[in-house]
């Protein structure tokens, strides 16, 4: 048997579904039609009443799921692209995220979003959102870089109390294949050492855990061992994993999809250099993609994410200071 | 009906009369008076510098809140007020305590002095907690009853909620709109155009002729009344709440009224024109619901000395009780946003 990314992310909601009568699903197109990844397939089928199409109304969809949240349900909201959810931002970071802390009345809510670039794709159908929502309080953020974890977080994320922002890779789909839905058994909250080495530590998560991994391959060929560290969640944010690895190599390079300015990188460095500054043989470096709109060209979009080659010539810069 | 006293209203224009009892007007007037002097109290602790924050009146919506709040059914129904519906919250049964110690900043207060004012509620017993992103609550709602849809827990129950002109030019509320009306869910939106959102006339805010021209845009049933005649709010969305109960799918009133305060205590509403003022919506719908109860013999001058000093009473103690509470302590707060405790460890 072989099992893909997405088929990852309909089998664990096809399980949430079937062992949970709390849980529902609500998006656009998800019902007959499957999704626009195909992510709901062949759900309504099984489940009429709790696989169901939304308006094109981001804002009321995820309003909608707050008010089921609070009747004790656990919905599930694809949003048909992460871009898309700046549309329903205000209902999530203002109204489902402070929700717990004002009333005391939990949230427990999924929002999937369909994030991350794909060749021709564009400004609208690419951004990495993780960033923008792991900055408000009340808020989970997963990253899942692997089949398994894909699986397991999504399904750990519909159990939790509190909203969740599941990023789910578009490169990642079809692509990314496994025997099987077996993983390690890590907890949300708990980073991975995908590769282990001792030269350089590679910080990143979801698609860019396979490329800074081709980079290290790169670069095993010239001698040097890279570890690489998958955050799997960026929010909580493992930083005793993240710092045990700096103290094996010394060299930190936090890599992201999302624009430079801020974010998850940003912040893998800063907490670095605070608790783990004497750790340190080289200023610690950050590579995201480049600051403008995602651009629509496949040679463009190629050039303004971080590739393996970007990552192989960062990590020689630090490998040489 | 035996020994209810029937009132009927002719609607201007329109060949229907209503049926309003004397116990459900009775309902929504005395939740008025008590929601009033509440609100007086407010006004008052405010400007001796007593509340942080800001004070928001309904004074003159009263009657358009009451008459929603006092139709709903408390443990049953959902109401998701907005920032002038003491009056709605009152009548809908939300103790005076809760508003005191919101207001007030006491740590017993459901909101436990981590939001104020008129942020509060008890979403667990149908009381939804609004944000200040106008409109958000409407969809909020909808995912109430559509849950209760799910799980076949509706059991004939009703949604309501409340809002102003402004906020009807919000892409929530336009969204929110479109879903319970797509969903067909007992809903009933209540519109206060009270002329003013805010500084801002409703020139500036919407350009349809009357905002119930709305109603039929979205597929909602649409009701309209004067803000400021008492009964006929009484009636009306009274008629609305029980359309909406007996399957009749969602529904919009739009009352017309003037805000009869400012925005908040800290707002004098001095760019309100004094034509408007003095026009008929610049009426007190306590005044005008008085005198038809009063006429209509359904309430007498005493009895209506005998709740105005009940509620200012209860408005003291309540005020009394919430003054001698603990505010928050910093050190004490876990300053965690979130519902697991476990999750500390992160």
């Amino acid at each position: 048997m072989s099992v893909t990314y997405i088929d990852a992310i309909r089998d664990a909601q096809y399980h949430a579904l079937e062992t949970d009568e709390k849980v529902f699903i609500y998006g656009q197109d998800i019902g007959k039609f499957g999704g626009a990844f195909k992510a709901t397939k062949g759900l309504q089928d099984k489940w009429p009443g709790r696989v169901m199409d939304a308006p094109i109304s981001e804002d009321a969809m995820v309003g909608m799921a707050i008010g089921a949240a609070i009747e004790g349900m656990r919905p599930i909201v694809e949003m048909q692209f992460a871009d898309f959810s700046s549309v329903g931002f205000n209902q999530i970071v203002n109204n489902a995220a402070t929700h717990f802390y004002r009333t005391g009345v939990p949230i427990p809510i999924t929002v999937r979003m369909p994030s991350g670039g794909t060749p021709g794709s564009g400004p609208f159908h690419s951004q990495s959102i993780e960033t923008i929502y792991s900055h408000y309080p009340g808020c989970i953020v997963l990253t899942p870089a692997t089949v398994s974890d894909a699986y397991h977080m999504l399904l750990e994320g519909i159990a939790m109390d509190d909203p969740v922002i599941y990023c789910e890779h578009k490169f990642l789909y079809r692509w990314l294949k496994s025997d099987n839905y077996d993983g390690d058994g890590l907890p949300i909250g708990k980073a991975r050492i995908t590769r282990p080495g001792k030269h350089a530590t590679v910080v990143t998560y979801s698609a860019m855990v396979h490329e800074s991994v081709r980079a290290a391959e790169m670069l095993q060929a010239e001698g040097w061992e890279i570890e690489v560290v998958d955050l799997r969640s960026v929010k909580p944010l493992d930083t005793d994993t993240v710092i045990a690895s700096v103290a094996r190599t010394g060299r930190l390079l936090a890599v992201g999809e999302a624009f430079p300015w801020g974010g998850v990188t940003a912040e893998i460095v800063a907490r670095v250099v605070k608790e783990a500054f004497h750790l340190l043989d080289a200023p610690p470096m950050r590579l995201n993609a480049k600051d403008t709109p995602i651009p629509y060209h496949p040679k463009l979009w190629a050039a303004h994410r971080p590739t393996p080659e970007s990552i192989r010539h960062a990590l020689k810069q630090l490998l040489a200071y | 009906m035996g020994y209810i006293e029937i009132y009927r209203i002719s609607r201007k224009n329109e060949d229907t009369t209503m049926d309003l009892t004397k116990e459900h007007a009775r309902k929504v007037y005395k939740a008025m008076v008590r929601a009033r002097l509440l609100e007086a109290k407010f006004s008052s602790l405010y400007k001796a510098g007593q509340i942080v924050g800001g004070v928001y009146l309904g004074k003159g919506q009263e009657a358009v809140s009451a008459s929603i709040g006092a139709r709903l059914i408390p443990g049953k129904d959902i109401f998701a007020p907005l920032i002038r519906d003491q009056a709605g919250r009152t009548a809908f049964g939300e103790d005076f305590l809760d508003a005191t110690r919101t207001y007030l900043g006491s740590v017993e207060g459901p909101m436990k002095a981590r939001d104020g004012n008129i942020h509060r509620g008890r979403p667990k017993e149908g009381l939804i907690a609004m944000i200040s992103h106008l409109g958000t609550s409407l969809s909020v709602l909808g995912g109430m009853l559509k849950a209760r849809q799910i799980q076949g827990k509706m059991d004939g129950c009703v949604g309501a909620t409340c809002i102003g002109d402004g906020a009807t030019s919000t892409g929530a509320f336009h969204e929110g709109l479109n879903y319970v009306a797509v969903e067909k869910l007992p809903v009933v939106v209540v519109v206060a155009d009270n002329q003013f959102a805010y500084s801002t006339p409703n020139s500036k805010q919407y350009a349809c002729k009357d905002l119930i021209d709305r109603a039929k845009g979205y597929g909602l049933a649409g009701h309209s009344v004067d803000g400021t005649d008492t009964l006929a709010c009484a009636a009306v969305i009274g008629q609305a709440v029980d359309a909406a109960r007996n399957g009749e799918g969602p529904q919009m009133v739009v009352a017309k009224l003037l805000r009869l305060s400012g925005h908040g205590e800290h707002d004098d509403g001095a760019y309100i024109p004094d034509e408007v003022r003095n026009s008929h919506y610049g009426r007190d719908c306590m005044e005008v619901g008085k005198q038809q109860l009063i006429e209509l013999d359904w309430l007498t001058e005493e009895e209506l000395a005998e709740w105005e000093a009940a509620a200012k009473l209860e408005v003291q103690t309540a005020v009394t009780t919430a003054q001698k509470e603990a505010g928050p302590d910093p050190y004490k707060e876990d300053w965690c946003a979130l519902a697991r405790g476990s999750y500390r460890d992160w």
